[in-house]
């Protein structure tokens, strides 16, 4: 039988990055949840002091620099199972990186940035 | 030794009509994992940034979020986010027991998917409840 190898390799990566980003999402999203339930709720002083420290806003942008890469992984799934045509899939996976950087940038920007 | 007769192999559809494929239960929840994630990277992070930046500015723009996160059309919004994060998270959380090599057979699969469909949409349902 004649095979044709394709691919760089990257699944394994590809399927350990999922994962890992996944656990350090999830970790976020439940800390976060706690400690909106230990303090009793969101008011605006306790949203923008929590937002005030750096060890949130560090962790903050650790949980966006996982959603990106595990955005990437998995949009790039999508466009290379549903879209046959070459220039149209790589059309799409360079806009999904722009848009990525993009989001990035804006959450540096709510973090960092003047106020 | 002779040969073992092969029954006439069954007439199989050569076409993918998606109105016509039956998904089992562990299908329908990989493919709703598929749709939620794509839902909350288009609609769901371009919303959440908004929201984040919306209310950090002043005590005055985090209380016109919440009162627009209270019309009709944003709870929807709202509540089909909240599933689609749930459902990606319950589904993701058996992939990794899967890979684990925890309920990989036909029966505990199909047992898993069912959980991860019912505990995301109770969860949503009780979360819809709270929030109206």
């Amino acid at each position: 039988m004649k095979r044709i190898t394709v691919g760089a390799h990257y699944g394994l990566k590809d399927w350990l990055t999922q994962r890992l980003t996944a656990v350090a999402m999830a970790l976020y999203t439940l800390g976060l949840l706690a400690v909106a339930g230990y303090h009793g709720g969101i008011d605006y002083a306790f949203w923008q002091e929590l937002f005030a420290g750096t060890v949130f806003r560090v962790a903050t942008l650790l949980f966006g620099l996982a959603l990106l890469w595990h955005a990437w992984v998995g949009m790039r799934d999508i466009w290379m199972d549903y879209i046959k045509p070459t220039a149209l899939r790589l059309a799409l996976e360079m806009l999904t990186v722009v848009v990525l950087l993009g989001y990035l940038g804006w959450l540096v920007d709510i973090l960092w940035g003047r106020r | 030794m002779s040969c073992v007769e092969r029954p006439a192999p069954k007439p199989r559809p050569v076409y993918l009509n998606l109105a016509r494929i039956r998904l089992p239960l562990p299908g329908l929840v990989s493919i709703l994992h598929r749709i939620s994630g794509a839902g909350l990277f288009l609609v769901g992070l371009p919303l959440l940034l908004y929201a984040v930046q919306a209310s950090l500015v002043s005590p005055e723009s985090f209380g016109q979020l919440r009162a627009t996160l209270a019309t009709p059309l944003a709870r929807i919004v709202l509540i089909g986010l909240v599933w689609a994060y749930l459902h990606h998270f319950c589904a993701g959380l058996r992939y990794l027991l899967l890979d684990v090599h925890q309920f990989i057979e036909l029966k505990p699969a199909r047992q898993s998917s069912a959980v991860v469909l019912i505990v995301s949409l109770a969860l949503t349902l009780f979360l819809a409840v709270r929030l109206w």
